[in-house]
């Protein structure tokens, strides 16, 4: 009994046949497309992983921090503001913070120090991030040597190694006690980096931040909602990092399916004609070719997935290295937690694959209306 | 075997690895939980603001606490020249 | 049966290039003979072959095939007009009453002979498998039944004759058109061509040639010969 199933599989089969006779420009085409799945699912798996991480983690985070500008720029900030916020109705605790950034120039990397705030580490030892560990090649034990302000060496040792899995957070980090922070950079006296401040109510934020403005105009307090924000907005697919890679991609198939696109070989119309002949009718013909665009398309599509999960969550965004290394020469290594976010997907499906086989069919569509006779007169 | 069924196989094969890294997914999500944890608690404890994703310039390593003259450091009309500038955005008031 | 009443047919109808390939045409095709089509080219034997085997439509005049209807008592034929009928109908009667040979044969390369024999089945949703059996079947007949599997750029001319005849059989069809046949095929080929169509008729199919050729036309198994000639029938003799 001839069921409609039946049909798509005889026409798959000869759409199959039709693509395995032209085997190496198919298989260049299925490549081709299948590396720009990849890219693509790539980019999507790797934004979608590090936003939810940075959501998670960054909910975590100071609820305001409050730096003071001099000149538009970031400038240290005195003792007396802390005694200032701290008077602020709704306000918990003000923490004075000390941090900066150390270029070392034989390694030619760039560390965040910090003096924690608890258990900081004994003077003359360290608390080293793991990318740092990698960058000076050293191990728990091990001395570092800093530059001081004045040109003084700074020899510190290295107490712990912070684990690989706190990398995203703290691959170029160096703890270190308040004593050494000063005696490498000798800040002036009562004068901190920022202040971080926790408030009883999150609701009543909004309202300190502009009482904090009001009392001291030279101050830029950061809620915790700018820092989730700017981390959403930097993974956004309007962000930078997407649309440059996005860009590249989809040009790369616009090109590709316009190829396809535009136009039979005389032999495909030949064949057509043939096809007519012998009694297929145009909607036969116009399925085989959906079949040998489908046939390409969701091979293509479900391999660049497939290969993209394992590229960002087996080795770590491997090929992204280069992309986001930059000049920099401490690199994280990203070990994210895998998620896949079906919605992207199901829009990277309908962006890729609906256009390419619309892209085998149309053209098609001229030669398929032929009136079958046309192969009597070849 | 017909060309059409060793195609089925072949979408059958990969619709089941899909299956199977989403269950991976999952499972390191659960299984990951112990780590997050770990993060969780350094960034309460060391008051972290920032992920370490780009260490080149300072804007870039924290760009939640960056002021808006960092990446203009050389001259008011200079160019963005760190490569990972162009993929990090100013802080969002 | 096979009946054409004041059949033409127009291209371009309306531009200057105006022409008519065939015009006022009555023929009638006797079931079970060779009637052969003969006349120099340009004559109108191909735009005549197409009109009879429902590949395009008359511009004016009717075409009636008599045939058995599945769902009428057996013996009794019914007429059918083809020339009104919408494509999808037209179509199927096509797939399951005429099969097609043509001067170029017109296989597809790159796939196997079987393929090529089996490939007007396919879109009919039947399971393959008889259809398989029934083309190694007239393979066999054909005596190329060795060359089932072979890519179809291997074979030589007249076992590509023989292909194409096998494909136009596969579908089991009332009757067998053929436009030029023996055009690529030397004397002693063309000769064996005719053999087989004799074979053809003697299991009760119709055949209607067009060609040039006088092998096929002086054949003694032509029953009926029909001259045409500026697309119109001069002349008609019958053995």
């Amino acid at each position: 009994m001839p069921t409609s199933l039946d049909r798509h599989r005889n026409i798959l089969d000869f759409a199959l046949s039709s693509l395995l006779r032209r085997k190496w420009k198919n298989l260049s085409l299925l490549m081709i497309y299948t590396l720009i799945v990849f890219v693509i699912a790539s980019l999507i798996f790797f934004v979608q992983a590090l936003k939810l991480e940075a959501g998670l983690l960054l909910t975590n985070a100071p609820d305001m921090v409050v730096q003071r500008m001099a000149a538009g720029r970031h400038d240290l900030i005195p003792l007396s503001y802390m005694e200032k916020i701290q008077s602020i109705r709704g306000v918990g605790e003000v923490v004075p913070r000390l941090w900066g950034y150390y270029f070392d120039p034989v390694f030619g990397a760039n560390y965040t120090l910090q003096v924690p705030n608890i258990d900081p580490p004994e003077p003359g030892n360290v608390m080293i991030g793991s990318g740092v560990a990698r960058n000076q090649r050293i191990a728990s034990g091990d001395v570092m040597a800093f530059r001081a302000h004045d040109r003084t060496p700074l020899l510190l040792q290295v107490e712990k190694i912070f684990s690989h899995e706190s990398e995203l957070l703290t691959a170029d980090l160096v703890l270190l006690s308040e004593t050494d922070f000063q005696a490498l950079f000798n800040l002036p006296k009562l004068r901190f980096t920022d202040l971080a401040v926790t408030v009883a109510n999150p609701r009543e934020l909004v309202t300190i931040a502009s009482k904090i403005s009001e009392q001291l105009p030279d101050t830029r307090p950061i809620l915790k909602s700018e820092i989730l924000r700017t981390y959403d907005s930097l993974f956004d697919w309007r962000g930078g990092m997407m649309i440059v890679v996005l860009a590249g991609a989809v040009l790369a198939f616009l090109i590709f399916a316009w190829d396809k696109a535009t136009g039979l070989s005389a032999e495909e119309r030949k064949e057509i004609g043939i096809l007519k002949s012998i009694g297929w009718e145009t909607a036969d013909v116009l399925l085989l070719k959906f079949w040998e665009g489908a046939a390409i398309s969701l091979t293509a599509f479900l391999s660049g997935v497939v290969l993209a999960y394992i590229h960002i969550f087996f080795f770590s965004a491997g090929l992204f290295e280069h992309a986001l290394t930059g000049w920099s020469v401490l690199y994280p290594q990203f070990r994210l937690r895998p998620v896949i976010d079906g919605y992207q997907l199901a829009v990277l499906f309908f962006l890729s694959v609906l256009p390419y086989t619309a892209a085998t069919i149309v053209p098609a569509w001229m030669a398929a209306t032929m009136d079958p006779d046309s192969a009597l007169r070849s | 075997m017909r060309k059409s069924t060793g195609f089925y196989l072949l979408i059958v094969f990969h619709l089941a690895v899909l299956i199977f890294l989403y269950l991976h997914s999952s499972h390191s999500q659960i299984a990951g939980q112990a780590a997050h944890q770990h993060r969780v608690g350094l960034v309460k404890e060391l008051g972290l603001t920032d992920l370490c994703l780009f260490t080149e310039a300072r804007y870039t390593r924290h760009p939640a606490m960056a002021d808006l003259h960092a990446p203009f450091q050389d001259h008011p009309g200079a160019f963005e020249h760190f490569p990972s500038g162009s993929l990090v955005t100013p802080p969002i008031r | 049966m096979i009946e054409l009443s004041r059949v033409s047919k127009i291209f371009n109808s309306g531009k200057p290039s105006q022409y008519a390939a065939v015009s006022d045409v009555s023929l009638t095709i006797e079931q079970g003979c060779i009637t052969v089509l003969k006349g120099p080219s340009g004559s109108g034997k191909t735009t005549l072959l197409s009109l009879i085997g429902c590949m395009s439509r008359p511009s004016s005049g009717r075409i009636t095939l008599r045939r058995m209807e599945p769902d009428v008592p057996a013996g009794q034929l019914v007429d059918l007009e083809v020339t009104s009928l919408p494509e999808r109908f037209l179509t199927n009667i096509r797939r399951s009453t005429f099969g097609f040979i043509f001067q170029q044969f017109n296989l597809i390369k790159g796939i196997s002979t079987l393929e090529n024999i089996m490939l007007p089945a396919y879109p009919t949703g039947q399971n393959l498998a008889p259809v398989k059996q029934r083309a190694v079947e007239l393979l066999e007949l054909l005596s190329i039944g060795r060359h089932a599997n072979a890519p179809v750029e291997w074979l030589s001319g007249g076992e590509l004759q023989r292909v194409a005849i096998a494909r136009a059989l596969i579908n089991d069809p009332a009757a067998i058109i053929a436009d030029e046949p023996t055009a690529h095929l030397d004397s002693r080929l063309s000769v064996e061509f005719m053999e087989i169509l004799g074979t053809l008729k003697g299991a009760g199919k119709t055949v209607l040639i067009a060609s040039h050729d006088p092998v096929v036309f002086e054949s003694l198994l032509a029953d009926r010969v029909v001259e045409m000639r500026d697309g119109q029938i001069t002349g008609a003799s019958a053995r």
